[in-house]
């Protein structure tokens, strides 16, 4: 079979350059992604420099279970993706499709699990807007009584948690789906037996763009869950 | 007879249907679409200047109302930076050649390279769109919280076509690095890569990294203004203050993104017309990079009075001033590498000219401006304006012109009426000084940029400025007339009609699809002139010999 060499470009010269190119390429798109989430984090870390006690009582509504949850599927996530790209190298297209099957799955509880605690802060006023409200009600964390925390605005403080929150962790899911559209590409791609040993490129760049994308999570969680706990 | 066909066979004949040029993925193709896209916002953003030129002929309000103008500069800002200057070389100039510089078919990700078309065109569409339902009034730097609270409600408008925008320069960044790594042709090392390959590897890195945390920026204001949230609102405590860092963290290294090409350009314009090897070459090419690296480092200085701190300010200064250095070495390298060459004084031969007197008075100001206590002085003022043009339209638009004239006959296969591109880069460079020298001098007297009515003092240097922008509109429609004929009438290009000794000349002009008749090897540098190889100027060796 000269599957391999159907899959070569015309302007490229081998399988290797080819490969090499498109490996080089996703790592620049990666180091794009992190100046655009870096951008973020920057933004957030000046802000909780500058009302440390906001966010940490802002935190305290987070739910730290379902966030702990979400980080242990993604990262299962992340190891059934790299599965899939260790099948596709060595030629197995039943496995590559059950475990990008099974990546989607996760991703899929992930997201869900999102969109449960979305609706849970829409119910208790706490999407940032002219509807956000603040009742101080927390108890698992005594807010000290600091010239921060008796500052008139302080609940506009609390907010601007919340709008770091819905950005951040919106920008994160919305990567997420578009890995999902990915994932239903390879696996049409796959049923199609587009992939064998020597062209597998799209499954291994799906799987940076994956581990990069749970990578942003393994940041995201302790930031806005766990503040109030440190 | 079949054989002669497929010899004259080219990259713009192979095919004359729309889809087939809509769908291409031929970067020589997608430079040509992108070159006319641009040259649409470079005519919108310059019917906005010569508008509020007009009215700042008299110091009190001629026929336009304070909004309108504002409306105009921003627009003026607006097309001309994000539309215009960022994607001006690269995306036009450095699609068509890059790959046939380096020896390679296209460049690695053909797809991609259209994609970022269609999505800089749509960036572009967006833009258009705030200007139609009646434009923006911020400036084209969008402080907040101006721009998120109280301007009008276009600003979503204009911030998401800048954001799409951006997406397709990333594009482009990422494609060109690809295919500088990994697409050179046999015997193209690194230090045999012509300088506008290393100018375009530098402006990449900037691109890839600077353009992403402007694409967050405006992500924020726009949620900011959607959902009426406080991100950079001091009511709701937020700090307009970052927003200002955040915006010149990209749009302070986007001038490199701006002159780095164009530095390119003129070195291999330079190297041509004097049949001099560049001189210093390898220096020329780190500077390149040295430019890019501490371009990073200096956004600072453009906020020297907006409560940053006393030290934080000096830093700032220090770095700023560094960024003179690699500049400086271009251009005494140039200017070396002029000493003693065979200098011919063709069209593109005297915007590169051009571009060093005018790049040198720019950044020059540029230092008096990185000078802390100076900086106070001419904040906001015209001076700022005079030292920006000077770089942007001095530099840019000079080496953007003097590039597209050198590869004109590689891009159409025509040549243009020489004498009138001499004469029409002689207008130009005496309307662009004409409209802008003024400005430093009304700017250094303390006239405030983005004021239409002021003291009537100022009036003289004012005409003085507009008569000028008459001047230079009169030398790019002269420009576009000639060019245009030449497209029509103009007599065929030889492969080499300037006799240049870059990759790019070895194949005929305009090149096959697949850039080259036979895949190249490289065995010299690009700069490969020598004594013996003097430069003649008759029809005969510019014509096409091979009819």
């Amino acid at each position: 079979m000269a599957d391999g060499q159907s899959h070569l470009a015309h302007h490229f010269d081998s399988m290797e350059q080819q490969r090499e190119s498109s490996s080089l390429g996703m790592w620049l798109f990666l180091a794009q992604e992190v100046m655009f989430f870096g951008g973020l984090f920057v933004a957030y870390a000046i802000y909780r420099f500058k009302y440390p006690e906001a966010f940490a009582v802002a935190s305290g509504y987070l739910s730290v279970g379902w966030g702990a949850f979400n980080t242990v599927v993604l990262i299962c996530s992340s190891l059934t993706m790299a599965l899939a790209v260790r099948a596709a190298q060595l030629g197995d297209k039943k496995k590559i499709i059950q475990y990008i099957v099974a990546t989607m799955l996760l991703a899929c509880v992930f997201l869900g699990v999102k969109g449960v605690e979305y609706t849970e802060k829409y119910h208790h006023d706490l999407v940032p807007g002219p509807a956000f409200q603040y009742v101080p009600d927390f108890d698992a964390y005594t807010v000290p009584v600091t010239a921060e925390t008796a500052h008139p605005n302080f609940a506009g403080h609390v907010q601007l948690f919340y709008s770091f929150y819905f950005v951040m962790t919106g920008m994160h899911a919305l990567h997420m789906v578009i890995g999902l559209g990915l994932m239903i590409w390879l696996i049409v791609k796959a049923l199609r037996g587009r992939f064998s040993r020597e062209y597998y490129a799209p499954v291994e760049m799906t799987g940076l763009y994956w581990h990069f994308v749970d990578i942003v999570w393994i940041f995201l969680f302790p930031l806005l869950y766990l503040v109030w706990r440190h | 007879m079949s054989e002669n066909a497929a010899k004259t066979e080219n990259y713009l004949n192979v095919k004359h249907t729309v889809a087939s040029w809509l769908f291409t993925v031929d970067h020589k193709r997608i430079g040509v679409m992108y070159l006319a896209t641009i040259l649409l916002f470079f005519f919108l953003g310059g019917v906005a200047a010569v508008l509020f030129r007009i009215e700042l002929m008299t110091p009190t309000e001629m026929f336009m109302a304070s909004e309108t103008y504002n409306r105009l500069f921003t627009m003026h800002g607006i097309t001309m930076i994000f539309f215009f200057l960022i994607p001006s070389i690269p995306a036009v100039l450095g699609n068509f050649l890059l790959p046939i510089m380096l020896g390679a078919r296209d460049l690695a990700f053909p797809r991609l390279n259209l994609a970022s078309w269609y999505v800089f065109t749509f960036g572009g569409l967006l833009g258009l769109g705030a200007i139609i339902f009646g434009g923006v009034d911020t400036g084209w730097t969008f402080y907040t919280p101006y721009s998120s609270t109280y301007a009008n409600s276009n600003v979503i408008l204009a911030a998401l076509g800048i954001f799409v925008s951006g997406f397709a320069s990333i594009m482009t960044g990422l494609n060109f690095i690809v295919t500088i790594h990994k697409m050179r042709a046999p015997g193209l090392t690194w230090f045999r890569l012509p300088l506008f390959v290393w100018a375009h590897y530098a402006t990449s890195i900037i691109i890839v990294l600077g353009t992403p945390v402007i694409a967050i920026t405006i992500l924020l204001v726009a949620v900011e203004r959607i959902f009426s949230v406080g991100i950079f609102d001091p009511a709701l405590g937020g700090d307009p203050v970052l927003f200002q860092h955040l915006f010149w963290f990209y749009s302070h290294p986007a001038v490199y993104i701006m002159i780095l090409p164009g530095m390119g350009v003129v070195s291999e314009i330079i190297a041509c017309f004097s049949r001099k090897r560049i001189f210093g070459y390898h220096i020329v090419a780190m500077s390149s990079l040295a430019i890019a690296i501490l371009g990073f480092f200096v956004w600072g200085h453009h906020m020297f009075v907006s409560s940053q701190s006393m030290y934080a300010g000096m830093i700032f200064s220090i770095l700023s001033f560094l960024v003179a250095i690699p500049s400086a070495i271009k251009v005494f390298n140039w200017v070396a590498t002029l000493y003693g060459g065979s200098i011919k004084l063709d069209t593109p031969m005297l915007y590169a000219l051009g571009f060093i007197g005018l790049f040198t008075i720019g950044g020059l100001t540029g230092l008096f401006l990185a000078t802390m206590a100076v900086n106070v002085h001419v904040h906001d003022t015209y001076f700022i304006v005079a030292h920006f043009h000077y770089v942007m339209v001095g530099g840019m638009v000079m080496a953007f012109f003097g590039g597209l004239h050198f590869w004109w006959p590689k891009i159409t296969g025509k040549l243009f009426p020489e004498m009138l591109g001499r004469i029409t880069a002689i207008i130009i460079f005496i309307g662009f000084n004409l409209t802008f020298f003024p400005q430093f001098i009304v700017g250094y007297l303390g006239m405030p940029r983005r004021y239409h009515v002021y003291p009537e003092e100022f009036q003289l240097l004012h005409v003085m400025s507009t008569g000028g922008a008459a001047v230079l509109a009169l030398g790019y429609m002269l420009m576009g007339v000639y060019l245009l004929y030449s497209l029509i009438l103009g007599p065929k290009a030889s492969s080499n009609p300037w006799k240049a000794a870059g990759l790019e000349w070895t194949t005929p002009s305009p090149p096959p699809t697949e850039n080259f008749l036979e895949p190249p090897v490289v065995k010299h540098e690009a700069y490969a002139y020598t004594e013996e190889d003097t430069y003649r100027d008759d029809a005969e060796t510019k014509g096409d010999t091979h009819g």
